[in-house]
């Protein structure tokens, strides 16, 4: 029935707004430091799985949020000290946090799952009461955008995101990337967990396996918000960052709309995978492209690796 | 103000690949000095530069800034004391960020990065004013971003971060390699007004002999990881390309011929 799609669509937008968190986590990582970072499939469940064993535990909601923010964020650190303490590439960085994350995660729950039953606590976000949930995502958004465009505002924020832009140019100019590197992983992972946190009291439980595929998810978000709404952002740092959260939005709308078409939504990862690979191929072809032009010279390009 | 005290790396060490890239630097530097490095490609030059920086730790030797021994500090916190401008325009600036965003990052060099706004009104007229003195109209672009901007204005505002607070030590690594003879010509003026207007302490490294004999008040040739000539004063001013060559070919013993080409 179309009534029937036209009613999923708010769950889709509630869905979109808290993944939309988790992805403008992603695009700190990945669009402003410049590192791929894969701590996240198993942060924004160490934030679930924090907040929803607090809340059950009778801590308050504030405290439980908190919490789960903090713990995000320390998982960031951890990823921090193997990539730029170790020596350890990001990437793989990233994937041994998971796993040790794995483990955390089924230690702070006690079990692979916990239920966060809307009629038995007092959440936040919940999908039984889909209005007043996207009226409080819609606060979370717009603080969590105006915080962070506080922050990078500053002299220190600008410090990570000239990190980010020119890693030999930050040096020079005296910023220890060490510092700002582990700072934005450590920012980075404490939203997706705070989006985690959000998750699980709208899903009503915290699962071992809901953060598989979540980096896929949060590019997706970043490339689809890029895509359909960069002409909006212009310059300003506010509009890119609300642009990703359109992005993460738009996506769940394809993926209700797959659903209600009655596809097998089993295909839908196998999906934003083949879309994330296909838009991350563009620079890298243009780029190639460019090299193949006999305007470039491939020996300044050699000099210049040999200085750096 | 700069000294290097027989200063060693080799790249590689133990492996087939293995390059002495500095075999016993020693220079020394006094305030005000402008020195010119010249020698052939792989002599050494960038890395005598890197060395100072602190891009990796040398093997042995001594560097002091100032009277400072710096050889176990980190390349970020060495920058305090250097201004750097490098080959390649795209090195030396953040292409995302806006013109002012980069200088202020430069402005606060050895300074604590806080969480206040990270520019302020004052600076922005005072960066108003510094980009002015360039002649390139880049006064009028402040918040756009760099990498809109050509490789001899990218290397403009690089000259402008790197002397923007006051360094103990200029280094310039062939700043101009990249660029057309004429932009090449103007960001070396440019260069050297900034350097007597403040009175820097400078090295700059350039594959031109006769920039070289023009420039500075003293000029050192590199080969095979040392110093083999050291120049200044009058005896630099009377310099010419020819006698640069000879030189070069009586102490390093090859054939005149190749000279030119090493050289180059
Ligand atoms: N980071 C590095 N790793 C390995 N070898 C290097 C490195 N930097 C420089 N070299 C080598 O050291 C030698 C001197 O290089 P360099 O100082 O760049 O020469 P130039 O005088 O042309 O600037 C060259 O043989 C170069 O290949
Ligand atoms: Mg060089």
């Amino acid at each position: 029935m179309f009534i029937n799609y036209l009613q999923s669509l708010p769950a889709a937008i509630a869905q979109g707004m808290i993944w939309g968190i988790m992805a403008i986590g992603v695009y700190i990582t990945y669009r402003i430091l410049d590192v791929a970072d894969l701590t996240v499939d198993g942060s924004i469940c160490t934030g679930a799985a924090v907040c929803a064993v607090m809340i059950i535990g009778g801590q308050p909601m504030w405290l439980a949020i908190l919490a789960a923010i903090l713990v995000g964020m320390l998982t960031g650190l951890v990823t921090g000290i193997f990539h730029v303490f170790m020596g350890i590439p990001a990437i793989l960085a990233g994937i041994l946090t998971q796993l040790v994350l794995w483990t955390a995660n089924l230690k702070i729950m006690g079990a692979a799952n916990r239920a966060l039953p809307a009629m038995k606590f007092n959440l936040l976000v919940a999908r039984l009461d889909l209005y007043k949930s996207i009226f409080i995502l819609i606060l979370f958004v717009f603080a969590v955008v105006a915080l962070l465009y506080l922050f990078f505002g500053t002299e220190f924020g600008a410090s990570i995101r000239a990190t980010g832009a020119n890693l030999n140019m930050s040096r020079a100019q005296g910023i220890n990337t060490n510092l700002t590197k582990i700072f934005g992983l450590v920012l980075s992972n404490g939203l997706v967990a705070l989006s985690g946190a959000l998750l699980a009291q709208y899903q009503g439980n915290s699962d071992i396996n809901m953060g598989k595929g979540a980096i896929v998810i949060g590019l997706a978000a970043v490339i689809i918000g890029e895509a359909l709404f960069g002409w909006m952002a212009r310059n300003n740092f506010a509009i890119k960052l609300f642009t990703v959260v359109l992005g993460s939005i738009v996506y769940y709308i394809v993926y209700t709309t797959v659903i209600y078409l009655g596809l097998d939504a089993d295909y839908l990862k196998m999906l934003s995978a083949i879309l994330v690979a296909i838009f991350l191929a563009v620079p890298y072809w243009k780029k190639n492209l460019k090299k193949s032009s006999p305007k470039n010279k491939p020996i300044k390009e050699k000099k210049a690796k040999e200085v750096a | 103000m700069l000294e290097l005290i027989d200063v060693r790396k080799t790249f590689n060490a133990g492996t087939i690949n293995e390059k002495k890239a500095l075999q016993g630097v020693n220079l020394h530097l006094k305030e005000g000095d402008f020195v010119t490095v010249i020698g052939g490609n792989g002599a050494g030059k960038s890395t005598v530069l890197n060395a100072i920086a602190g891009v990796w730790p040398i093997d042995s030797g001594m560097i002091k800034i100032d009277g400072v021994d710096v050889a176990h500090l980190s390349e970020h916190q060495r920058a305090k004391f250097l201004g750097r401008v490098f080959q390649d325009p795209m090195m030396g600036t953040a292409a995302t960020m806006e013109i002012e965003e980069n200088l202020a990052i430069a402005a606060r060099r050895g300074k604590r990065r806080t969480l206040r706004w990270r520019i302020s009104a004052k600076e922005r007229a005072e960066y108003r004013q510094a980009l002015a003195t360039l002649e390139l109209g880049l006064e009028d672009r402040m918040t756009a971003k760099v990498g809109l901007l050509s490789g001899g204005q990218r290397q403009a505002v690089t000259l402008l971060m790197a002397t923007i607070q006051k360094p103990k030590v200029l280094l310039l690594d062939e700043h101009t390699a990249a660029l057309d003879p004429k932009t090449a010509d103007k960001v070396l003026k440019l260069s050297e007004k900034i350097i007597s207007e403040n009175n820097l302490t400078a090295l700059m490294v350039t594959h031109n002999m006769q920039n070289a004999i023009d420039y500075g008040n003293r000029l050192i040739m590199m080969n095979n990881g040392q110093i083999i000539l050291d120049v200044s004063g009058e005896e630099k001013k009377a310099l010419t390309v020819d006698m640069l060559l000879k030189k070069f070919s009586e102490i390093s013993g090859t054939g005149f011929a190749n000279d030119r080409a090493l050289l180059s």
